[in-house]
């Protein structure tokens, strides 16, 4: 016991560091790939066919690439084209590319679950498009948006740890780091562990109470 | 995938404004994304990606050899995951819904724990304990039982929740004429969960598949470590960018193949269920339709 505790306190500099870099990614990556994700939905739900098109082949060739390649392609791959990017952008970036496209897609669904009546009793009433979208059928979408949207942040979260292999110092890096050591590995695993439980559970627990209010207001 | 109906909620059947108006939309989107692929090729012209000697290496059988011994290692890893993590999940699934607490409770702790970890570190007990106590696990079952643990977890959830979702008077029917709780479960409730859980269970399957690519981490000879190699040679100019554009096609290809099957399944059972009621999804699964998280 005295050793496990002693793992995280020699080591404290390492594990706040690597647990800070992961915070950090994931609001970076989480922020953006909302942003980008909606903008993909939009485009998808389009009247432009291009858009449609463009949204469609994103969504296609990216959910169905594993993370690590995209990783790959980034520190690796995007060098040879002379641009230069630090290991950390690289790995936003990779996070970024990859989690829209599962966030495009729960938008998208969140939106055909709102009935098409409720669109066209709005415009037949002379709501503007604005109108429509914002007092008809985003409050309604939101309901089916937001759970599944939480466990895409939660896979996010997890997801963080695929850049230890690409040379970013975050907490699925530190077992390597702690290795070098020649520290041992089980307590500093069940740090790990311990770290990321504290954050996955305000996750986890949104998605309960949420899922728990919505259900059959729907 | 481009074949759905624009979506009627947001939009009306366009007048001549608004097809006017989207037309110009069209056209301009359009130059901008023919710009942006143009400004992506002109930048791997540019820096000489298309030069021969960095594709010329897809025909020799030595290059072919490793791209294949990598994808038999990942389909290797992949195969033997998805049967382990097929039976875990059936196992955690069956001591969720059992009626003993002392099975019910051990059970929902295991699936819990395991969903909230990341894989990366799963994976990374299989091959540091062991590492730790002198008796290394090979690569292969690191990588193998840190994706069963992981995608079992997930499955047990999927099969419970497929359970669950099964009408309520199948039981009831089968109580009434009988049968025990066993019987329920493997006779009446299990085929039809399995064929309504059917293509959730096989997209889990494609995200299992993904992601024996975190093998290349620890080191496991799968394709992307294989790209790794191929890409890092000097005498062929470094060609990550080809080799890496490769082994995304490939997975990209497997990956739809599975995709598309469990479609043409899901299509099936829809067809076949028509005259019965149709499986309502799980509360847990049904907003997040083709979307199983990562």
């Amino acid at each position: 016991m005295g050793d496990f505790l002693r793992v995280l306190t020699d080591n404290r500099s390492l594990f706040v560091d690597g647990f800070l870099t992961t915070v950090k990614l994931f609001a970076i990556a989480s922020a953006s790939c909302l942003l980008w994700g909606t903008l993909l939905a939009a485009m998808r739900v389009s009247p432009i066919p291009a858009l449609r098109v463009f949204g469609g082949v994103y969504v296609q060739l990216v959910r169905n690439t594993p993370l690590t390649l995209l990783f790959a392609f980034m520190v690796f791959g995007v060098p040879k084209l002379e641009i230069n990017i630090s290991f950390f952008r690289s790995a936003c970036i990779a996070l970024l590319v990859y989690t829209s496209a599962f966030v495009c897609e729960v938008v998208r669904s969140g939106i055909n679950t709102v009935d098409q009546g409720q669109g066209e009793a709005a415009r037949a009433i002379g709501m503007t498009f604005i109108q429509v979208l914002a007092l008809i059928v985003l409050p309604q979408a939101f309901r089916a948006i937001v759970p599944p949207l939480v466990s895409v942040l939660n896979a996010l979260l997890k997801n963080t740890t695929v850049a230890a292999g690409f040379s970013v110092l975050e907490a699925g890096a530190i077992p390597a780091y702690l290795s070098e050591r020649g520290e041992k590995q089980t307590p500093t695993l069940i740090w790990i562990t311990i770290g990321f439980l504290v954050l996955v559970f305000p996750l986890v627990s949104t998605q309960r109470v949420l899922e728990r209010r919505w259900r059959g207001s729907r | 995938m481009e074949g759905e109906p624009v979506s009627a909620v947001l939009y009306d059947v366009p007048g001549p404004r608004a097809r006017l108006r989207n037309r110009l939309i069209s056209i301009v989107a359009t130059l901008l994304i023919l710009g942006l692929v143009a400004y992506v090729l002109r930048r791997f012209e540019a820096t000489g990606q298309f030069e021969a000697v960095k594709w010329r290496q897809f025909r020799l059988p030595s290059i072919q050899r490793e791209l294949f011994a990598g994808l038999r290692a990942t389909l290797k890893a992949a195969g033997l995951a998805a049967v382990l993590a097929l039976v875990f999940g059936a196992v955690f699934a069956a001591a969720r819904l059992s009626d003993h607490r002392f099975l019910r409770w051990p059970g929902s702790a295991v699936v819990e724990l395991f969903r909230a970890i990341p894989l990366l570190i799963l994976i990374f007990y299989w091959y540091y304990v062991p590492l730790q106590y002198g008796e290394p696990l090979s690569t292969l079952w690191a990588l193998v039982l840190g994706l069963t643990l992981y995608n079992g977890s997930v499955l047990a959830e999927i099969f419970r929740a497929g359970m669950l979702s099964v009408a309520k008077g199948q039981s009831e029917a089968a109580y009434a004429i009988g049968m025990r709780k066993s019987q329920v479960m493997t006779l009446i409730l299990m085929p039809q969960a399995v064929r309504s859980m059917l293509p959730t269970i096989i997209s889990q399957l494609v995200v299992l598949l993904k992601d024996t690519a975190l093998g290349f981490i620890i080191t496991y000879p799968e394709l992307l470590d294989a790209g790794k190699r191929i890409g890092g040679r000097l005498t062929y100019g470094f060609p990550y960018l080809p080799t890496y554009m490769v082994i995304a096609a490939i997975y990209i290809s497997i990956c739809l193949l599975l995709s598309s099957a469990a479609n043409a399944l899901e299509r099936r059972t829809r067809r076949s269920h028509k005259t019965t009621a149709a499986p309502a999804p799980p509360p847990e699964l049904a907003a997040q339709p083709g979307t199983v998280p990562p």
